[in-house]
């Protein structure tokens, strides 16, 4: 990763739930840094704590949910309105490189913004988000171009015609044919497809910096999923955007990413480049999701899970949470979690494996040959 | 309106017709099976009520009553009254009566629905609050005391204790008479729509496209008026037919408690000396209420929600 100020930056966020059974942990401790441009994958189960990550970074935490410690630092030009229109006319809202002055970075700790700040300034104006399904996500009883135009007019004061003229460009933009025509449609009128492209328009509309995209293809068929994520991939490039994919499906991690972090019970345990996490794995979690990846190849009929189920968040594990879970576990795992090894610059991975003092423990055989088929799959490719 | 609504409104229409007529049909048929006539006095000899009866075409078969009657209803001729006002034309004595009747239910409607969509409102926005709570306790109570009893304990209050509002109707001031029992009729509705609202807009608040709408950055205020609001209340009006129908039946007691000189005091005193023609008139006005409420819900649920009103010309 460069050397230069992240756009977000998350260190040491610690969030948990009040629940009638008590306080459930959902995220303890995670770090995350995103920069301009790039793609990050947020990977694992349902209840691994990804969600509420991005969550926390809208400010759109359920009401039972409270921040214990750690910061969001998020980094963003603060423009006046002048040159706010500049950058819109000239430049379609991509700030180019150098244009800012130094004056103009802002950094705030959205941990410690007040909600009031957080909406108006950052909620979906500079942070916009992807929802999964987009046959639940949108209104109703409101024609499409309103919701596409309502960010603009909500934000900006955008008038009516310009709103309008932006959100005809934006649905153009995401590929929908006969915009004009579809402002005035309501969700219903509008195949599953189109409804998350509706949706992608409406998080791109503020010309946000930062887009999360929250399992954006798991309610689509496998025929449009492929679209969207060229998609969402064309308008990074074009936007200059910086993306966070929070997903479990490593298809769709290969695709897109540039950085993956692997996510257990609230914890990041595993991180680095897309390269480094699915050719050389460290994490005993990450073996098992990458095996039970469904591949054309495996001559097994069945199919791999990974034993055992995630822990009850409502009682802290003790040492590694995984190790209950885990074949290669260690006596250590049993009373202490592990720490964040550095193997690269960008490797990174919590297990007591990747300690010096440890045995040497190697992924299992058929991983391994997948693996190798994977990166001549890749050679082939390219 | 498109094709298909109209379609559908004259289909409705014709179905509406027939049913008035099956209503008559019965009304008529138990009235003769009631014990007594208009005319019990005890003076009138065996052939002078007789005598009557023949004047008043009542000893022809029931059937040929019926559709004499039916003739003279297309004719817009509803008879005479026999023992209210003897000889009157019915129409003359129901029709004054119609505007205060109506006026006293639309107003408990009205007043009951704009409270009652608030206080559910209110009620979810602050859920698990002394706000929900007392929208809920207010619910339970409204919903289990019936308006007779509101308005008793009203009148008790204020026109005896605090005489600030009179407690008979007084034809010369009826906005100030109509307080009571339009304040009493509307806690039935203010109840049922509060509950209603309450759970649609809880369950609205959790859905996904709320938290979408959410996620651009928009005001509370802007997300819970352009969005949530909209969405719960569509389905608060399919059940306004049925508590506007609820209404008539309510308030006929209270009419009568008031001695408001409406429709329901009208048919509840035509029931005690058996004035045929009078409840059959006002049963029947009764009924075009119920069926033409019921319609208009069924429309306008079609007009305001996009995806019954569009449903039909995309498939």
């Amino acid at each position: 990763m460069s050397e230069k100020q992240p756009i977000l930056k998350i260190r040491d966020l610690d969030i948990s739930f009040k629940t009638d059974g008590g306080n459930v942990k959902a995220v303890r401790g995670v770090d995350l840094d995103l920069h301009r441009g790039e793609t990050i994958a947020i990977v694992g189960e349902s209840g691994s704590g990804k969600s509420v990550t991005t969550k926390a970074v809208m400010g759109i935490l359920a009401g039972n949910g409270t921040i214990n410690n750690g910061t969001i630092e998020y980094t963003y030009a603060d423009l006046s309105p002048e040159r706010i229109t500049e950058v819109q006319e000239k430049y379609d809202g991509v700030i180019p490189e150098g244009y800012l002055k130094p004056e103009e970075l802002k950094t705030v700790d959205i941990v410690k913004s007040t909600p009031k700040f957080i909406q108006s300034e950052i909620r979906g104006r500079r942070i916009a988000m992807v929802f999964q399904d987009p046959m639940t996500s949108l209104d109703p009883t409101m024609t499409i171009g309103k919701q596409v135009m309502e960010a603009m007019r909500f934000h900006y004061n955008t008038p009516k015609k310009e709103a309008w003229k932006r959100a005809v460009r934006l649905l153009e933009l995401v590929g929908i044919t006969d915009a004009e025509k579809r402002m005035k449609n309501y969700p219903h009128q509008l195949s599953g497809g189109m409804r998350q492209r509706v949706v992608i328009a409406i998080a791109l509309s503020c010309d946000p910096e930062v887009l999360i995209c929250d399992e954006p293809t798991t309610a689509l068929d496998v025929t449009i999923q492929a679209k969207i994520l060229e998609l969402i991939k064309e308008i990074q490039k074009k936007k200059d955007l910086s993306v966070i994919y929070i997903t479990h499906d490593l298809g769709v991690v290969a695709k897109v990413a540039d950085y993956v972090n692997v996510m257990y019970a609230g914890r990041i345990i595993e991180t680095g480049t897309v390269n480094e996490i699915f050719y050389d794995p460290r994490h005993p979690y990450t073996w098992g999701l990458l095996a039970s990846m469904p591949d054309v190849d495996s001559s097994d009929d069945e199919l791999y899970t990974i034993p055992g189920t995630p822990p009850n968040m409502l009682h802290e594990p003790k040492g590694d949470a995984f190790a209950p879970r885990n074949r290669f576990a260690l006596k250590i795992d049993e009373k202490l979690a592990p720490p964040m090894f550095q193997l690269t610059p960008t490797h990174k991975v919590a297990s007591w494996l990747a300690a010096p003092e440890a045995p040497k423990v190697d992924m299992p055989e058929d991983l391994k040959k997948r693996i190798d088929r994977m990166k001549k799959e890749a050679d082939i490719n390219v | 309106m498109d094709k298909s609504t109209i379609k559908y409104i004259l289909k409705r229409l014709a179905i509406s017709v027939v049913t008035l007529l099956v209503i008559v049909l019965v009304l008529f048929l138990l009235m003769k099976m009631m014990p007594g006539t208009p005319f019990n006095d005890e003076k009138l000899t065996e052939t002078q009520k007789a005598a009557i009866y023949a004047a008043y075409g009542l000893d022809k078969p029931v059937l040929e009553q019926f559709w004499i009657y039916i003739c003279n209803m297309l004719k817009g001729d509803f008879g005479i009254s026999y023992a209210i006002q003897r000889n009157m034309s019915v129409s003359a004595l129901v029709g004054p009566r119609i505007g205060v009747s109506f006026g006293l239910g639309i107003g408990a409607v009205i007043i009951g629905t704009i409270f009652g969509i608030l206080l559910g409102i209110v009620a979810a926005l602050n859920r698990n609050t002394f706000w929900d709570t007392f929208a809920t306790v207010l619910s339970v109570i409204g919903v289990s005391i019936p308006s007779f009893v509101f308005c008793l304990l009203l009148l008790i209050l204020l026109g005896v204790q605090w005489p600030v509002l009179p407690v008979l109707y007084n034809s010369s001031n009826p906005l100030q008479s109509s307080i009571i029992p339009m304040v009493a009729l509307s806690m039935g509705v203010i109840a049922n729509v509060a509950r209603f609202t309450r759970s649609e807009m809880i369950e609205v608040m959790g859905s996904e496209y709320i938290q979408l709408a959410e996620a651009k950055g928009i005001s509370r205020r802007h997300l819970i008026f352009h969005h949530a609001i909209r969405n719960c209340l569509i389905p608060v009006i399919t059940v306004l037919g049925p508590i506007i129908v609820g209404l008539m039946t309510g308030s006929m007691v209270i009419e009568k408690i008031c001695a408001i000189p409406g429709l329901g005091s009208l048919l509840v005193k035509a029931i005690e000396v058996r004035d045929y023609n009078v409840i059959l008139a006002v049963s029947f006005l009764y009924s075009v209420l119920y069926i033409v409420v019921m319609l208009i819900v069924d429309v306008a649920y079609g007009i305001i929600d996009p995806r019954i009103r569009l449903g039909k010309d995309e498939a």
